[in-house]
Order: C-alpha cells, then sequence, then structure tokens
C-alpha cells in the first residue's frame, strides 16, 4: 500500500504542479499562434503541428513494417537459431539509448541517404526507434490467439497466409492497436532523435515538404525552458502540460480500447 | 477385399519426435465406408499418427515420419498441394475448436477459402453440414450467434459439420468425446454411423466400448507399437491373438 502511494505519489504531484503553473498559458490562442518576440510570447502552433507530423511520418513506416515483421516471426519462422537472433536482437533494439538512436539517424539518413535534416530523417529514425515495441507488441497479441484456431484452419485445408487474415489477425487486432497507440505516445515525446535530424529551435514559417525542417513540442519545452532567456515561468510550464496532456491521452485510450475489446473477445 | 476399396494404406510408418520414437512400423488399410477404430491407453502414438497421416506434422517443428501412405493410391509425401490433401480429410480434435466466428461463418469457412462466393450455395452447404451433424435444429434460428457460446457437445457437432464442409472422403475423430456428455455422444455416435455411408472414418478413442459399438474395424496401438488388427468382433470376443490385446479390452489395465 506505502509503495503504491509511493509510486502514485510523484506522478500526482508532477501533474498538480504541471496544472497550477501551466494551466492559465493553455488557451486557445496558445494553441494556434506562433511563438513571438524571441519566443517568450504567443502560442506553440508551429511545434504541435510538427510533432503531429513527426509522429504520423513515424507510424505510415514502423506500423506496417512492424505488423510484417512480426507476422513472420510469430507465424511463418521456424525456430531456428536465426530466428532466435532476430527475436534478441530486437529486444536489444528497444533497449538502445535514444540519443544512440539520433546519431545513427543523422549518419543513415541525413547524411548517408542525404535527406538532410528534416522531416523525413526525424521520423525515420523515430520509427527504427519504436520499431521493436510494434513488432514485440505485435507478436504478443498475435500468441495470445490460441495455437488450436490454427490447427483447425489448417487441417480445414486453410494456407497459413488465409488463417493469419481470417482467424488470427482479427483476433489480435485489439494487442496491436493497443501497442502502437502506446508507440504514439512514445514518440511524441522523444527528444534526441529528432534534435540532430530534422527539429528545428525555431522557424517563422511551417514546412511545406518532408524534406523541410520542423519545430517540436518536446524539442520546444527544452528551447523555451533552457535556452531562451527571460521566458514567462507559464510558458514552459504550458508546454509541458500540452505534451503529458497528450501522452496521458493517449494512454488512456489505448486502455479504454483494450477494456472494449476484451469485453468483446469471442472465446 | 480387392485393394481398390482401400482409401488409406500405410506401410510400415514410424513417427519419431527430435530422435525419440513415437510409433513404429504401423501397417493398416481403411476401406471406403467403413469406421476404423484405433484403441489404446493415452500416450501409445494414437494422435501422432493421424498428424502423419493429413501431414500436420510439417507443422509441428520435430517431427518426421518413414514408411509410406498412400491416400486414394497416391503416396501422401509426394502429394503436391498439401493443401487439397488436408482439405480431403476432416478433423475433429479432442476439445472442440469454435472459431471464433459465428455459426454460419464456421461451417462456411471451408467452402469459402476454397473458393466458393456465391451466397445461395454456402446456405445450402451450411445447411446440409449442420443437418447432418445433427446440429441443424438446435441452432437454425441463431446462425449469426458466435460459435463459441455454444456448449460443449452442440460446438463438438459444429466441428463435424464444420469438418463435413470441406467434403473430406476421410473423417478422423480424436477422443471426440472426451468434453461431451453421455447423451450428445450418443447422438453423435448415430451421426457417424449415418456419416459411414459417404465417407470413411478413422475413430480414436479411448474408450474400448465406443470402439465396439462403432468401429467396423480396430486397431490396438500400446506404447508405440500397433500391437494387433482385426474385425472389431473378433478382438472384443476373446478372440484377438495378443494377450496384451485382451487384457486392455477387458480392462485389465489402461
Amino acid at each position: 500500500m506505502l509503495m503504491t502511494w509511493l509510486l502514485i505519489l510523484p506522478v500526482l504531484i508532477i501533474l498538480v504542479l504541471l496544472i497550477i503553473r501551466g494551466g492559465p498559458a493553455i488557451s486557445w490562442a496558445f494553441l494556434t499562434e506562433f511563438p513571438s518576440n524571441g519566443m517568450t510570447e504567443g502560442g506553440i502552433f508551429p511545434a504541435l503541428l510538427g510533432t503531429l507530423f513527426l509522429v504520423s511520418l513515424a507510424l505510415v513506416f514502423s506500423v506496417p513494417l512492424g505488423i510484417a515483421a512480426a507476422i513472420y516471426l510469430s507465424e511463418y519462422a521456424a525456430d531456428n537459431w536465426l530466428t532466435r537472433a532476430i527475436n534478441l536482437a530486437i529486444i536489444n533494439l528497444a533497449g538502445v539509448p535514444s540519443i544512440v538512436h539520433a546519431l545513427f539517424g543523422v549518419g543513415a539518413f541525413v547524411i548517408f541517404l542525404q535527406f538532410g535534416t528534416s522531416i523525413l530523417a526525424s521520423s525515420l529514425t523515430l520509427a527504427i526507434m519504436t520499431l521493436p515495441v510494434v513488432i514485440v507488441a505485435t507478436k504478443e497479441s498475435l500468441q495470445s490467439v490460441p495455437h488450436a484456431f490454427r490447427e483447425a484452419c489448417w487441417s480445414m485445408g486453410a494456407t497459413r497466409w488465409q488463417t493469419i487474415r481470417r482467424i488470427v489477425l482479427p483476433n489480435a487486432v485489439s494487442g496491436i492497436l493497443t501497442g502502437v497507440i502506446l508507440e504514439v505516445s512514445r514518440t511524441a515525446g522523444e527528444t534526441a532523435p529528432i534534435m540532430f535530424t530534422g527539429a528545428a529551435f525555431f522557424l517563422p514559417f511551417l514546412p511545406e515538404t518532408v524534406f523541410d525542417q520542423t519545430m517540436a513540442l518536446s524539442l520546444h519545452l527544452f528551447v523555451v525552458s533552457t535556452q531562451v532567456p527571460d521566458v514567462p515561468e507559464h510558458l514552459p510550464y504550458g508546454v509541458a502540460l500540452l505534451l503529458i496532456g497528450i501522452v496521458l491521452s493517449m494512454n488512456a485510450l489505448s486502455i479504454g480500447f483494450r477494456v472494449y475489446l476484451r469485453n468483446k473477445k469471442k472465446w | 477385399m480387392s485393394k481398390k476399396t482401400n482409401l488409406l494404406e500405410v506401410r510400415d510408418l514410424s513417427i519419431h519426435y527430435s530422435g525419440n520414437t513415437i510409433l513404429k512400423d504401423v501397417t493398416l488399410d481403411v476401406r471406403k465406408n467403413e469406421i476404423f477404430g484405433i484403441i489404446g491407453p493415452s500416450g501409445s502414438g494414437k494422435t501422432s499418427f493421424l498428424k502423419a497421416v493429413n501431414r500436420m506434422d510439417e507443422l509441428t517443428s520435430g517431427m518426421s515420419t518413414t514408411g509410406s501412405i498412400r491416400f486414394q493410391g497416391y503416396d501422401t509425401s509426394a502429394w503436391k498441394n498439401l493443401f487439397s490433401l488436408r482439405k480431403k480429410m476432416g478433423v475433429v480434435f479432442p476439445l472442440p475448436v469454435g472459431l471464433p466466428l459465428s455459426i454460419y461463418e464456421n461451417v462456411a469457412f471451408a467452402p469459402r477459402i476454397a473458393g466458393t462466393r456465391n451466397k445461395t450455395d454456402l446456405d445450402r452447404i451450411v445447411e446440409r453440414c449442420l443437418k447432418r451433424a445433427a446440429l441443424w435444429d438446435e441452432v437454425k434460428d441463431r446462425l449469426d450467434s458466435l460459435g463459441s457460446l455454444l456448449s460443449g457437445g452442440q460446438q463438438q457437432r459444429l466441428t463435424i459439420a464444420r469438418a463435413l464442409s470441406q467434403e473430406p472422403d476421410l473423417l478422423m475423430l480424436d477422443e471426440f468425446s472426451i468434453a461431451v456428455d453421455p447423451v450428445t455422444t450418443m447422438r453423435i455416435e448415430d451421426v457417424l454411423r449415418e456419416l459411414k455411408k459417404e465417407v470413411s472414418i478413422i475413430l480414436v478413442t479411448n474408450l474400448v466400448q465406443q470402439a465396439e459399438r462403432l468401429a467396423d474395424r480396430t486397431s490396438f496401438f500400446l506404447n508405440g507399437e500397433q500391437v494387433e488388427t482385426g474385425i472389431t468382433e473378433d478382438i472384443f470376443n476373446g478372440r484377438a491373438t495378443d494377450q496384451r490385446t485382451i487384457d486392455y479390452v477387458e480392462g485389465r489395465f489402461g
């Protein structure tokens, strides 16, 4: 009981503090205006939009690839040393610090593939970083579908793919979506991987193509908290509140989704 | 009986799991329109035998077979399209597996993957198979409800209907009555007697009386060995040639 409170208390303190200090900053203008006067006034619109761009583009890359990889590993791959090595690599990849991913992104996407510091390079870096999460979540939900269903389908002459498409995937989709939503919340908060690959300190305009740089909420928080002098206190707190609000609501959505689908479970 | 009436011919079949021999030197024939019983205590290799026949072994890592299995005159290991082979062999598992689909879709699954899309055809197949499995009257008003919500006995009849929807030539039942009440078991046994007119049936069971009631011929497996195969009446009326068979059917062990 005490331990539970020790765990919950810091979260509550952070939330309350953020709401008290940052709450007054949140307004429609804050969400829709550009920063002004050396980022000491105005809103955060370009950063909010930038985070949205980065996260969605990262999802476009990581979700199909991650799901395909998980299907292969869970449904097709034989249990041999190669598969075990791949699984081990995925687990290790999930543990790589984000700053290392950031440097990999600089080397691979910014320099080698010559995307420059851009939304594309940032999103790809984020995608690589979150790929293991998608793969592991998908694999787990595929494996939670009873093996007996597969055997029943195979014994009727169904191919592996027919079995996966008609029985396994429809029943694993809740777990997969939960994984994806959790990934969104993690991606939205990451700073290191985008810092060197495409997120900008300040831009007076919105990005037009994926080869442009963009502002992002997480980096913007870092900037207004530490890099810019004379920022009124409520501003960074407002940004932090918004960011944590996005992350928590994503998590809540994922939990709600899981509960909803669990109640609909068919076996 | 002439050779042409054999649907399945098994010669010197041995099954190994990662080095261990589970079943050795099985030689038997399953004739057309007969119920072939396989009895024996658990662990005697009965289920592995079924998995070898429909080549489900290829999905279980570590299982390998030697010897030959001929189905409809063709060596199954040379059968190019594994899926068409499995389609000809319906399987009913010990615990009923209701796919997480509606009753209708459970039975329409096999025809659908085989390419039947026409709704009228599917309706007809579903009704026919459910009737043959003696389930139609109980579910005809709720075909859209989930198959997994049926009772154990109904689900087992649903899996039989599903197996029939493949239009198999061979029906393999693996201890189908484990999770089924006695009344339903009797109903399914009646269904099987009826189905025998159209398909061959391999009935794996550890209820010796069930084999006695249903099977035309019976094989006794013990610890991975095919002890004896013969006319069911001979096996059960003390005319078995092996003392172990007599002991088993009389309930002295097992």
